[in-house]
């Protein structure tokens, strides 16, 4: 098992390195001109000359990625003499639209993120999971047909439309909730939960949707296994065999796909953040390309990436957990 | 016959689906005395499976009709509820299945697996239900049980699946044991060892044993009476010998001239069963067997095309349902 873990961290570290190549040969060849982006709006060639020498854009794109890997390790200085900018260790690159390390822009609307793809996890695992359950075991009755059916449609509505109709109705028309206004949760919590119950719950019906139709299929995929009839055999309760026998088994395509959900989640949910203006990873992308600024992009492509890589590591060492067939490969 | 530790009687399982409604078993009835060996023959799709899940309660209400009585040292099972079943499986009564690898839960140990079955019925400590699960490995004689109660089933071999599973089944010490096609997913050579397990384990505690099966060579090794089912049906009903000597119905003579024998010097062609087994949701008129049967001209008229034929007793013990018995023409020219 511990091997195993090993093996799969190696894999993990040499795929992250690869990753930060490709995201950075991939924005590098993009036909837009860093230079003259960041240049301002007095622009005379003199300047971009000078904007291209100091982000190192006047190197080959290998030199660059030197620089930037190295960068990651040991921090970089961008333009030399008084005018330079020192971004430290470990820099991603440094923002200049917003004058800030890229890093310190993402570990600002990280919070907001985390905390909204957490809450909406929670929710949309445990709501779908249950439902799923709930719908094999009644099989072809109404209580199945009305599940079915609901999450049918909660699969099939994009995420805006049902935020803005939530939106419309909750906080403009029936005003139950004040208009969403992020604030940390250590700051005021109540404030908190009062702006992320409907981002949460929008989320959660749209992913719990998915969770349901899978869990359902996967119980009913169990539920027909010899080893349940064993199980049933030896006079287990039905909720016993259901829960530890049948549930255990049918859960591997479901952690898989959650934490793939997860991860994808922590990358930023861009619409719902921006429909509910939640300062979050999304809304970073979203005005990075407004404005554009290919620093920003770059940054939270990796950190999105990242994010997915460490969650297939984590969904591979509790395929090991709960499958212990796994354990051999 | 003493007084049957079980006995089923007009026993009826059907199963309503889409198609139409699929009768698996008809008019079943058959019963076992204490201790004894009862073996259950037919070919697929004959509603010998499906007879067993009834017994053991494990068909689903919601999907299948059960009727008739199986009565079990005195208690109906069909009029007990499903939560009273669900008390003796397990306890009273266990089965062990054809497939074990698919049979063992893949994702459990396997000594979790019947500590699981111990605590079920009884109220003792986890470390007392793993001596029970051991001590039960030692019975059907896995080596080295200590260790192997902590291996996962895809770690063992196919007899030894089936060795943990038969310790599961009588880790309760059941009165009645049910086995399904116990050998037929196993390696020749392990079936042989695998049968003689059961016998040894039958005469050490003298459980009932029903063991279903298309192999004859396993009925005449450890049955003591044999009931044939063809079409959800039971067709022949006798004490072993009779079946092998004095085989009445028309299909039990086709099933044994369908055995290979090794002893006889001559190379003969095996004798197969002409057609298909009956389709259960569209029967055959009368006796379900008469489209495959080849001695329906022996009988006058179209009496099996039109009449089903009941189950008469030709013998001491021994029940048929055929209009040849009927007739009185018994004896089978072979």
């Amino acid at each position: 098992m511990t091997a195993y873990i090993i093996r799969r961290v190696l894999i993990m570290l040499l795929l992250l390195l690869l990753l930060t190549l490709v995201v950075f040969v991939l924005f590098a060849l993009l036909p837009a001109d860093v230079a003259r982006l960041t240049c301002g709006k007095v622009c005379t060639d003199q300047t971009i000359e000078l904007n291209r020498a100091r982000l190192g854009l006047d190197k080959s794109v290998w030199e660059q990625y030197w620089i930037f890997l190295s960068g990651l390790f040991f921090g970089r200085t961008y333009g030399v003499g008084e005018a330079a900018i020192v971004c430290s260790a470990p820099c991603l690159g440094y923002s200049f639209t917003k004058t800030e390390p890229v890093l310190q822009l993402i570990l600002d609307r990280l919070p907001a993120t985390i905390f909204l793809a957490l809450g909406a996890f929670i929710l949309f695992l445990i709501g779908g999971v249950a439902l799923g359950v709930y719908s094999a075991l009644r099989r072809g009755r109404w209580q199945d047909k009305t599940v079915m059916g609901i999450s049918l449609v909660g699969y099939s509505l994009p995420s805006f439309f049902i935020g803005l109709v939530v939106i419309y109705f909750i906080i403009i028309r029936w005003q139950i909730l004040p208009f969403p206004q992020y604030v940390q949760p250590w700051e005021d919590p109540i404030g908190f939960l009062q702006t992320m119950i409907l981002p949460w719950l929008v989320l959660a019906i749209l992913y719990a949707a998915f969770y349901t139709r899978l869990t359902r299929s996967q119980m009913l995929e169990t539920l027909n296994e010899d080893y349940i009839r064993t199980a049933r055999a030896t006079g287990l309760p039905e909720r016993v065999v259901v829960r530890k026998h049948a549930l255990r088994a049918g859960l591997t395509p479901i952690v898989t796909a959650a934490g793939l959900d997860f991860a994808g989640l922590l990358g930023g949910a861009i619409i719902l953040e921006s429909i509910f203006s939640l300062p979050g990873l999304g809304s970073l992308a979203i005005s990075a390309v407004l404005d554009p600024d290919l620093a920003i992009l770059v940054g939270v492509t990796l950190i999105t990436a990242v994010f997915i890589i460490v969650a297939n590591l984590v969904v591979d060492v509790l395929y090991a957990v709960i499958d212990p067939r796994v354990r051999l490969a | 016959m003493s007084a049957p530790f079980l006995h089923v009687e007009d026993l009826a399982v059907s199963f309503p689906t889409e198609d139409g409604v699929v009768k698996a078993v008809a008019g079943s009835t058959f019963s076992v005395s204490k201790g004894k060996t009862l073996a259950i023959v037919g070919e697929s799709g004959s509603g010998k499976s499906v007879t067993a899940q009834a017994i053991m309660g494990l068909l689903n209400r919601n999907f299948a009709d059960v009727s008739g009585r199986i009565v079990l040292d005195g208690t109906d099972l069909l009029a007990l509820d499903d939560d009273q079943v669900r008390e003796m499986r397990g306890s009273v009564m266990a089965m062990i299945f054809q497939d074990p690898l698919s049979s063992l839960h893949p994702f459990y140990r396997i000594g979790d697996q019947l500590a699981e079955a111990v605590r079920v019925h009884n109220k003792v400590s986890k470390s007392e239900a793993r001596a029970r699960a051991i001590d039960a490995l030692h019975r059907v004689g896995i080596p080295s049980p200590d260790k192997r109660v902590d291996d996962y089933p895809h770690q063992l071999s196919g007899g030894m699946r089936q060795r943990v599973m038969i310790a599961m089944a009588l880790i309760n010490s059941p009165s009645l044991l049910i086995a399904d096609e116990p050998t037929t997913a196993l390696d020749v050579t392990v079936q042989a060892q695998i049968t003689e397990l059961m016998s040894e384990l039958q005469r050490e505690t003298g459980t009932t044993l029903i063991i279903i099966t298309h192999d004859l060579g396993v009925v005449a090794d450890m049955a003591d009476e044999v009931c044939v089912m063809y079409g959800g049906r039971v067709v022949e009903y006798a004490p072993v010998n009779e079946v092998y000597y004095r085989p009445q119905h028309p299909y039990t003579h086709g099933l044994l001239a369908s055995v290979p024998r090794l002893a006889t010097d001559r190379v003969d062609r095996l004798d197969p069963i002409p057609g298909n087994p009956p389709s259960l949701i569209n029967l055959p008129s009368g006796c379900v067997f008469h489209p495959r049967c080849s001695r329906r001209d022996e009988v006058s008229g179209d009496l099996c095309r039109t009449e089903e034929p009941a189950l008469v007793s030709v013998a001491t013990d021994h029940l048929v349902r055929c209009h040849l018995a009927q007739a009185g023409a018994t004896g089978g020219a072979r």
